[in-house]
Parts: C-alpha cells; sequence; structure tokens
C-alpha cells in the first residue's frame, strides 16, 4: 500500500470530528492541522492547550490521555514540538496535539489540572528538553540525578564524549 | 533524588503531630521493589501518609541511542526496555516503522508474531505472579511458575537464538522461517497449559491468607485509574473494559476470537483475578494461531527494505547490491510521524516514531505503560499498611527497564 500524500488543509480535514468541533468551538486555538499515514495532527496555540484539552476531554470523549512527549528541531524556530496523544475509548480514536515554542520561551501550560496523570510524562519533558510545564506541581527531574548539567534529549547535546 | 529526603517539603505531612510521621526510604535495593525502584514513604506508625516514588537508576538514555543507529538496529535496543516482554517492545517498534514506510509483512508473519506475543504474555504473567505470590508470602508458586516460563524461554531460544532479547523481527517481516518442529513444540506446550494454570489457582485463588492479603487492599476506582494513564491489567482490574488486541487491533488481531477479562473491584484481587484469566486468553489464542497458521512468505516483498534470502545474495547480482546498501546505508524512511500502540502485558506500550526522511529516526519516544501505572502506587497506598505496599507494588506489575528506558 502506497502512502498518500499528507493532508494540511483545513477545509478537506473537516470531514474529522475531532478538528470540526474544535474549530467550531474556537479557531483562533487551531494553528495548523495534518493528516497523515491516518493520523490527524493538530497545532494547537499554546495558551490554549489546556482550554482545548479540556473541550476534548468534556465534550468530545477523549478520556485518555496515553503520552506527553516532545521532539527538538533545532536549529529551527520554534524549536521544541511538545506533543500530546489523546484517546477516546468510546469513539476509538485517537488525536495528536502539537505545541510549538521556541529556545527562550521554553513554557507550556501544564495538563496537570486535567489530567494527573500528566504529571509523570510533563516531568520527563521537562528533564530531558528543559521545557517547563507551568501550573505542574512538582517539577523536578525524573530520570536524571538532579545535579544534572543540560538536558539529554536535545539535539545539540551530544550522544557521546564530553559536553 | 537525594533531595527528596533533605527537602523540609517531604518531611512532614499536614496531617496529625508533626513529630510523630517518619519518613521511611523503601528500595532500591528492597526485594519486593522488582527492580531499582526507590519509595519515599513518610509513615506514622505502620500507616502510610504520603508516598512519593523516586525513579531514574536504570536511566539508559534508549530514545537517546536510537537518534544514532539505523532502523534495523533499533528493534535490538527496544528489546532490552521492557525485559520481561521483549517480542512486544518489537512488536510495537516494528509496526510503527513499517506505517511510517507504507508496508505491510504477509499474514505469515503476522500470526507468527501474535503467536509469539501471547507467549511472551505467559511468561510475562508468569514472571508477576511468581514474585507477586512469593511477596505476599506464597513460596512454592514462584517454583511453579518458573517451571513453565522456563519451557517458554526455551521456545524463544529455538526460534529466536536467545532466550529472552531475541531480536526476532524486523521491519517488513521476521528474521527466519521457525526450524523444524518447532510448532510441535508450542503445541505440547499449549495443550498442557490450561491444567497449569489450574494448578496456580489451586494454590492461590482459594487460599484464604492470599485472599486476606489482597481482597479490598489498594484500591483504586474507575474515574482515577483512567485520569492516571493506567492501561492494561491495571485498569481492567478497576472496571474499564479496554484492550488494544480488541479496540484497535493491529497485526490480525481482529481474526482471533478472545475474551477480555474485567473486574470491578479495583483492588489487588481484581487484577490478580484479571491476569488469571487472561492466561487462559492468550493460551486460546496461541492454540487458534497454531491452528490457523497462514502458509507463504515471512517477510515483505520491499527488496529495498527487507534483507534478501542469503541464497539470492550469494548467486544474483541485484541482491547483492540490495543487501550491500541495506547493511552499510541502512534504508530510509519517509518523513513524517506515527504513533503506534499495542497492547503490552502491562498495558498500552506506544512508540512514536518521527522520521525526517534519513535512514536513522529523528526522534523515538517509548510511552511505557510501567510509567503511567506507577503514577497510581500512591492513590492506592495512602492511608494503608506498609505491608499493603508490597502487595501493590506486585498488583500492577512493573518493570522498571521500562520506566526509566
Amino acid at each position: 500500500m502506497p502512502l498518500a500524500p499528507a493532508v494540511t488543509d483545513l477545509e478537506q480535514l473537516k470531514s474529522r470530528a475531532p478538528l470540526d468541533a474544535l474549530l467550531g468551538w474556537g479557531p483562533e486555538a487551531v494553528q495548523g492541522a495534518r493528516l497523515d499515514r491516518d493520523e490527524l495532527t493538530i497545532d494547537v496555540l499554546r495558551e490554549a492547550i489546556r482550554d482545548v484539552c479540556e473541550f476534548l476531554r468534556d465534550q468530545q470523549q477523549f478520556n485518555f490521555l496515553c503520552d506527553v512527549t516532545c521532539a527538538d528541531w533545532y536549529p529551527t524556530e520554534p524549536r521544541f514540538h511538545v506533543v500530546y496523544h489523546l484517546l477516546s475509548q468510546a469513539k476509538k480514536l485517537r488525536v495528536r496535539l502539537k505545541v510549538k515554542v521556541g529556545a527562550h520561551d521554553a513554557v507550556v501550560p501544564s495538563l496537570t489540572p486535567i489530567w494527573p496523570g500528566a504529571d509523570y510524562f510533563e516531568r520527563e519533558v521537562f528533564d530531558l528538553f528543559g521545557v517547563k510545564f507551568d501550573g505542574h506541581p512538582y517539577l523536578r527531574r525524573i530520570q536524571m540525578p538532579d545535579d544534572w548539567e543540560g538536558h539529554p534529549l536535545r539535539k545539540d547535546y551530544p550522544v557521546e564524549g564530553y559536553r | 533524588m537525594a533531595q527528596l529526603v533533605t527537602n523540609p517539603e517531604t518531611q512532614h505531612h499536614g496531617e496529625g503531630p508533626k513529630d510523630r510521621t517518619m519518613i521511611l526510604n523503601m528500595g532500591p535495593q528492597h526485594p519486593s521493589t522488582h527492580g531499582v525502584l526507590r519509595l519515599v514513604l513518610e509513615v506514622d506508625g505502620e500507616t502510610v501518609l504520603r508516598m512519593m516514588p523516586d525513579i531514574g537508576y536504570l536511566h539508559t538514555g534508549i530514545e537517546k541511542t536510537y537518534e544514532a543507529k539505523f532502523y534495523q538496529q533499533c528493534v535490538t535496543l527496544a528489546d532490552r526496555m521492557d525485559y520481561l516482554a521483549p517480542f512486544h517492545n518489537e512488536m510495537g517498534f516494528v509496526l510503527a516503522v513499517e506505517r511510517l514506510l507504507g508496508i505491510e509483512a504477509p499474514p505469515r508473519a503476522q500470526w507468527i508474531r501474535v503467536l509469539l506475543n501471547e507467549l511472551q504474555r505467559i511468561s510475562s504473567h508468569l514472571v508477576w505472579l511468581g514474585t507477586h505470590a512469593l511477596d505476599i508470602g506464597a513460596m512454592s508458586v514462584f517454583l511453579y511458575c518458573f517451571r513453565e516460563r522456563e519451557d517458554v524461554l526455551r521456545l524463544f531460544e529455538a526460534i529466536g537464538g536467545q532466550r529472552m532479547f531475541t531480536d526476532y523481527f524486523r521491519v517488513g517481516g521476521l528474521a527466519l522461517e521457525a526450524p523444524l518442529g518447532w510448532f510441535k513444540r508450542v503445541k505440547k506446550f499449549s495443550d498442557t497449559f490450561f491444567e497449569r494454570v489450574d494448578e496456580y489457582e489451586d494454590l492461590l485463588t482459594g487460599n484464604p491468607i492470599f485472599q486476606e492479603r489482597t481482597k479490598g487492599v489498594a484500591h483504586i476506582s474507575k474515574e482515577d485509574a483512567t485520569a492516571l494513564g493506567l492501561s492494561g491489567p491495571s485498569l481492567r482490574g478497576s472496571g474499564v473494559d479496554w484492550d488494544l488486541r480488541r479496540d484497535m487491533p493491529y497485526s490480525s488481531y481482529e481474526k482471533f476470537q478472545f475474551g477480555v477479562p474485567v473486574e470491578t473491584s479495583g483492588d489487588v484481587w481484581a487484577r490478580y483475578l484479571v491476569r488469571m484469566r487472561e492466561f487462559r486468553e492468550s493460551n486460546k489464542i496461541v492454540q487458534q494461531a497454531l491452528a490457523g497458521l497462514p502458509e507463504g512468505p515471512i517477510k515483505a516483498d520491499a527488496p529495498k527494505i527487507v534483507l534478501p534470502e542469503r541464497d539470492k545474495m550469494k548467486t544474483q547480482m541485484e541482491a547483492l547490491i540490495y543487501h550491500f546498501k541495506i547493511v552499510t546505508e541502512g534504508f530510509s524512511v519517509p518523513a513524517g510521524e506515527v504513533y503506534q500502540a499495542i497492547e503490552s502485558p502491562r498495558g498500552e506500550l506506544g512508540f512514536y516514531v518521527v522520521s525526517d526522511g534519513t535512514a536513522k529516526p529523528y526522534r523515538v519516544h517509548v510511552r511505557g505503560p510501567s510509567l503511567a501505572n506507577l503514577q497510581g502506587l500512591p492513590k492506592m497506598c495512602e492511608g494503608r499498611l506498609i505491608a499493603d505496599v508490597v502487595a501493590a507494588i506486585g498488583s500492577i506489575d512493573i518493570v522498571l527497564g521500562e520506566i526509566d528506558r
């Protein structure tokens, strides 16, 4: 099965329920969307991420936060793409939310008030990427020692040798 | 980490007279923490007021290492995260890369993958059952469980060359065809296994001491379990009817008939019952896979991705070139990202793989079910006795290799 090209046109993607609902609720929160390999990714405005998640959880049955992670696209800006994977167990549907933040302003609102399960995942992103989560109850390193310098999963952090 | 003990905010709990409480360290060398997990407990007498898990002792930076390896080398690394269920890690990673590439393994390979995954689930649950019972005080169950686990590991050794880190799945199929007579050996094991599960149940299920130690202990509600991101048997023990094999099938799981055990009481006993019934369901899948195993190739027809057969490589120029290219340069994967989740013995194991179009992944993130399940532990244990903590750790069946990666 050859790969279908990715769709990024919002009008075409309106057939996808979570995106359509989100555009109806607050179009200013949606910065873009992409359907690739049958997975829907929605780029969300950083300030709106908490409200978007609350809306998706309460109105769209996305009851389960699978995962919070990040990808570092150094040296392009905005550098950090914080990625959230949401799952709707009732609809058997997944959606990926993405928040892009720059190197000098790497702060994202924490999702812990909505899903307490975001706790460890956000701590891990903070530990390994240095992205801060505003409103997190206990934002400390989780994998690396407390006195570690640097954030190992950043692309400008070498795989081997000395820093 | 040391700050957890010296930090004043972890010193005292809000309730009760402050000089009555004590900070107690459990682990990382405690035998019942199943690996190198450290729990900082604030206790009042024997009652746990607060618990703070401390992890990271096994952090090996596998996610960083991925970024420097070819895709085919990454399968080896995937094995080493959840060391009780390497086949599930391989499955998750391989499926993710196949979706990135837009290829699919042939039916026979998919069925053998399912077969191995279910055998792996049995062996993983056997380690859980043995150690869990041992923690609670039932010594002999451990010996029975490891007897059968050894049988399963011998099967893995026969097919993959290794007992544990087999590195047997490949992007686009499997490494080799199963050796002669292997399926007969699996059948022999599978036929006797239902009786073995009866044996374990004879030892534990009707045992009043075991029931006392598990019933009503470490309770977590359906709502809390979902909000904290618990998955797998830990979630099903709280009454959520959710199994990725049935609800979002992958690798031909839709062709198998099996039940999804669900219990509603949300305690250690419920999680025990769920896993005990999963033994039988997994064994049913093994038998179905043996009975209906399709004939055909075990590698996808994708010469630029899958290594050619050995004899072709030795006799055909084209195959030799492909072999050389794949081994020296790897295969490039079209840019994009996928999240592939599978049902591991512990719950939702997700692989988030980002490709930038080269032969090495740009970013791989593993959503370890153990990490999320561990978040449920304080909720289960706070307000209960220290002895219940040991039962609770066993019941969520965590593997620290996967938590820390």
